[in-house]
């Protein structure tokens, strides 16, 4: 018994370890892959090809004063970014990158879990922007509130098919269903959509609405400087990587892929979303909010919908493959 | 929609373009001749001072970083000092369009940094150099009109003798 309690215990810690690594790295590799794509270099000074600019950067973030202004709520104030933290590091937790590699990869409302917890995201940038106390703080929040909880709507959704041909909340099962067939192909609709509602959940550029510079200041983390800042750098990183293996899981098959082992085509497949996240940064500019609130309402809900039901009228339709 | 695809798809080529960056201690960037930089004093084809202290120089810098002192030698004019500031200078190149005489120059050097402000101050040694810069065959007492040791007034280049006032011929 207390053995596996161990065993469970040091799987957490490795994970997380592994995690913070992974968002750590992905910072460089954002900035070097920006820096290729606009046709300069990147950050290339610090360690190998720039490596180390990862580790200066943490440095500077933890000796930076941790400063609360004095007009904000503080106790809110510094919850606002651990729940950010949380609830993408909850997340991730339910991923399965193999089926032996994960850490609860095998619970039975894996799909469910993992809706909540990005929806339970929110209330770390309302809560943020809230307790700010600051215009562009609340700005921030709020446009954050209606973005992802919009957005949760059609991730949901766009789910919904992948979910009705598995017939299992279990992403384990969900990717053992793709050994012939990956989902992509009759849930090309639900895939696409995911995905923007990935990236609308992770307020990733282009839209990145809730902390537009351009308009915001820095939106609802504009108060927020050393670590408690890192802490919403981080969590963006591993939402990207959260939204990224999600993708995999759902549509591209997991593990699934001829000759290399399972984790190495699981971190490919994750790779290559997290590289295209990187590509829409450098390639699209940020939508109006109105624009991008009826894009959501009026182009993506009906298109989940009928995705929906032409799944199901499908399913019934057709014989069920043996 | 479509739009966007194709930007993506522009974005992405330009992963196998080549960078427009240089690293630049390693690599230096190519500089035009033109480029405003460091400010030179230059010499005539004979190897005497172009500058004829007119001041115009000082007059057009909008930041007032030029000092110089007129001296008289031998019926030409020199500089007694000439001191540029360069940590107020802004390089607008001014100086060089004022000049009459091209003595002034701007250089495609940038790299003049100091540990020391007052070491930014440039003196007419400093400033000096030994050639012709941008104008290699100008000479201003060879085409100015003024008598100097050596040149009487209509010896300049494409100058006629000067007319007798005093004749009533034509």
């Amino acid at each position: 018994m207390s053995r596996a309690i161990t065993a469970g215990l040091l799987n957490v810690v490795l994970g997380l370890i592994f995690l913070m690594v992974a968002a750590a790295l992905l910072t460089w590799i954002e900035r070097r892959l920006l820096g290729f794509l606009q046709d300069r270099p990147g950050p290339n000074r610090v360690g190998p090809s720039g490596v180390l600019q990862v580790a200066a950067d943490g440095i500077k973030l933890l000796f930076k004063q941790d400063w609360i202004p004095p007009f904000a709520d503080p106790g809110i104030f510094v919850l606002a970014p651990a729940i950010s933290m949380v609830t993408v590091m909850l997340a991730i937790a339910v991923i399965p990158a193999t089926p032996v590699v994960g850490i609860i990869g095998n619970l039975n409302v894996g799909l469910l879990f993992f809706l909540a917890m990005s929806g339970l995201g929110v209330y770390s940038a309302v809560l943020a922007g809230w307790s700010s106390n600051n215009k562009y703080s609340l700005l921030g929040g709020m446009r954050a509130a209606a973005q992802m909880v919009s957005y949760e709507v059609f991730m949901g959704l766009a789910l919904v098919g992948v979910v009705m041909l598995a017939g299992s909340f279990n992403l384990t099962t969900i990717v053992h269903n793709q050994l012939r067939l990956w989902y992509v192909v009759p849930q090309f609709i639900g895939f696409v959509i995911f995905f923007i509602g990935g990236v609308a959940e992770t307020h990733r550029l282009p839209f990145d609405l809730p902390e537009g510079e351009s308009e915001l200041g820095a939106g609802f983390h504009t108060e927020y400087s050393g670590m408690k800042f890192g802490m919403f750098f981080v969590a963006e990183y591993i939402g990207i990587l959260l939204v990224s293996a999600m993708t995999t899981v759902l549509f591209l098959g997991g593990w699934y892929g001829p000759f290399l082992p399972p984790f190495v085509w699981f971190g490919l497949k994750t790779g290559f979303f997290v590289c295209f996240f990187i590509l829409l940064r450098a390639a699209l500019p940020r939508p109006r909010y109105d624009q991008f609130m009826a894009f959501g309402w009026k182009l993506l809900l009906p298109l989940t919908l009928l995705n929906i039901l032409i799944t199901g009228a499908l399913m019934l339709g057709l014989p069920a493959p043996t | 929609m479509l739009s966007s695809v194709r930007t993506l798809w522009y974005t992405f080529l330009h992963l196998f373009q080549r960078n427009v960056t240089v690293s630049y201690p390693e690599q230096m960037p190519y500089l035009a001749p033109r480029t405003r930089g460091r400010i030179i004093l230059t010499r005539d084809p004979d190897g005497e001072e172009r500058c004829v202290s007119c001041y115009l120089c000082a007059v057009a810098c909008p930041v007032d970083c030029i000092s110089l002192q007129k001296t008289e030698a031998d019926g030409r004019w020199y500089p007694e000092h000439f001191r540029i500031n360069f940590s107020r200078c802004i390089f607008c190149g001014f100086c060089e369009e004022a000049c009459p005489t091209y003595a002034i120059q701007l250089t495609p050097d940038f790299e003049m940094s100091e540990y020391n402000r007052q070491n930014l101050v440039y003196e007419k040694e400093d400033l000096l150099i030994a050639g012709t810069g941008k104008y290699p065959d100008y000479n201003f007492y060879r085409v100015a009109g003024l008598a100097v040791p050596g040149k009487d007034k209509g010896e300049a280049a494409h100058e006629r003798p000067p007319i007798d006032i005093r004749s009533l011929m034509p």
